[in-house]
Formats: C-alpha cells, structure tokens, sequence
C-alpha cells in the first residue's frame, strides 16, 4: 500500500507522516511535491502538519491553490482516502473538501501539548482500527485549531456521524476544560460526506510509537490498510 | 472581519486593554484585517464586482468571516 505525502513550501510534519507509514506501519510511502500535478498512484493521500505558505492570509487559504490539490481534489471526489493532519486539516477545509473553518485558538496562544480524543466514529479509512468511544492520547500542536461552523452545519455533522474526533479529558469526557482551543461542541475533527476525507488538528504522526510518549496515533494509519483490505475483499 | 457570532478572542482582549487604559466608554471591539489592493477597471461598479468574487474566492473565508469593500479611484 503506498502513501502519498504531500509537500508544500512550509510543511514540516512530511517526515513525521513518513516514518509512521513506513516505521510505523512497515508499508511505503513517497513525497509528493505541491507543483505536481499527478498522484503517482498513490492510495493513499496525506496532507501532513506545517505552516504552508507561511500560514499567509489563513492559515490553508493559499496551500488549495497549489497545482497538486487540483489532483487531491479528484482524487478525494472518487473516494479515495484522504486524511489532513493539523495544516492538512486546515487546508482540507479552506479547500471546501470538509466543512467548517479553523480560527485561532480561543486563549491567543500556539498550543503545544498533549491532548486526549475521543474516537466518535470507526466507519472511515482513518478510524477502523479503533473502537467507538475509544480515549486516545495525542500531542497538538497549533495557533489557529479552533473548529468553527455555523449551527445548521454543526448539527449536521452530529446527525450524520460525521464528528471523527472530539477533545475529551482522560476519562473521556467532552468538558470544556478538556477543549484545549475552543472548538465548538468539542470538535477535534471530521469527515466529509463521503466518509473518505478526514481531517484533524491533533497529530497522530507525532504518537505512532511509544518512544513518542504514546502509540494511539498508529491506528489512523492502520486504518487505511484495513479499509484497503475490506475494499479488496 | 470576524463574522457576527463568532468569537473573536484578539477583539476582546483589545477591549480590555483599552479599559484599562481608561476608555471605558469602549463596547464591543472586533479585529479583522485591512487589503488594500490596486486593479484596472472601467468604472466603480465593475471594481465592485471584481473585489467581491476575490473576497468570496480568496481574501475572506466566508465560512467565519464578513467583508467590506471600499472603492476608491487612484491616479493612472
């Protein structure tokens, strides 16, 4: 199974994405660079954490213009995985391949430390592997992470099982002490209709082993071999 | 500008330094950001249109943000 890592200028989690798909999970991964505009075959396609474009503007808003997310977007409209992780997040959503917004954390500050999510829901590429209700441990990492939409859309995304993440406390509950940025209803990510595009602004590539301080994050790229090997099947 | 509803935490804390400072006559403070661009076109209205379809493409995320557009004519 190959894993398409998506570079623009400014990414810098490209590695940690790298080494938990080949490291992690022993299966191949290769760089693809913004100016492409093909995927190489990729089955997977992950837009990893960093600071495209030097966060100018909004932090995503100028990355979707990049050459490759035309391919992206293709590839995300047939159902092919997708997964965007902190500034993958941020840029799936300016590309309106998810809905809602990232604005910035509603204390002011970068935040960067660990947090505990709760898994919501297990039917998509990049949460099979786990269980519905699942308490992972996971580092953030983010100045604009703060999930915002309007009500009709957020109430949408509950109805249709469409919140992947929330931030919890270590017993798994969703209080607003354990809402590190001020995301509404707790969000921490979300999938879109399809169910195949996924983004999150926690960063499982930074938990993909316990030498990290945890291993939870693994499971989001499990996931993607065990959704590829139900497809096959 | 951040759009009504949502919240706007650089805003709020503005407010209150500005309280402290003693403008306490000051209410709600909302932060946004200023792009002062130049284009050619033949009148005010068409610059009008040009400037909403960047803002709706590019320069506001409508998603949490409002725009205004201001038209002025500059030398050329």
């Amino acid at each position: 199974m190959r894993f398409g890592i998506v570079r623009f200028p400014g990414s810098n989690c490209d590695q940690d994405c790298f080494k938990s798909v080949t490291e992690g999970l022993g299966e191949e991964a290769f760089y693809l660079w913004h100016r492409q505009t093909g995927l190489e075959g990729a089955d997977v396609v992950l837009l990893p954490g960093g600071f495209a474009y030097g966060d100018y503007l909004r932090a995503g808003a100028i990355a979707r213009f990049s050459p490759i997310m035309k391919a992206v977007e293709a590839f995300a409209r047939r159902g092919g995985p997708v997964l965007g992780i902190c500034n993958g997040f941020q840029i799936l959503c300016e590309a309106g391949l998810l809905p809602g917004a990232l604005a910035r954390n509603a204390g002011l500050r970068f935040l960067s430390h660990d947090v505990h999510l709760r898994v919501e829901c297990t039917d998509t590429p990049f949460t099979n592997a786990y269980r519905e209700g699942q308490v992972l441990r996971m580092p953030l990492s983010h100045g604009e992470g703060r999930y915002v939409a309007d009500e009709a859309t957020l109430d949408r995304l509950e109805e249709e099982g469409r919140v992947v993440f929330r931030y919890v406390d270590e017993e798994g509950r969703a209080t607003d002490r354990a809402n590190p940025n001020g995301s509404l209803r707790s969000i921490a990510g979300v999938t879109n209709g399809g169910r195949n595009v996924v983004g999150l602004m926690p960063h499982p590539d930074r938990a993909y082993h316990e030498i990290l301080g945890s291993a939870d994050g693994l499971g989001v790229f499990r996931s993607a071999l065990e959704a590829a090997a139900g497809a096959a099947s | 500008m951040p759009r009504e509803g949502i919240l706007d935490p650089e805003g709020q804390t503005i407010g209150r330094a500005l309280g402290e400072l003693g403008y306490e006559e000051v209410g709600s403070v909302r932060a946004g950001r200023v792009i002062r661009l130049t284009l050619e076109a033949d009148d005010e209205r068409e610059a009008l249109e040009r400037t909403a379809g960047m803002c709706e493409e590019l320069l506001a995320n409508p998603v949490i943000e409002d725009y205004e557009i201001d038209v002025r004519e500059v030398g050329g």
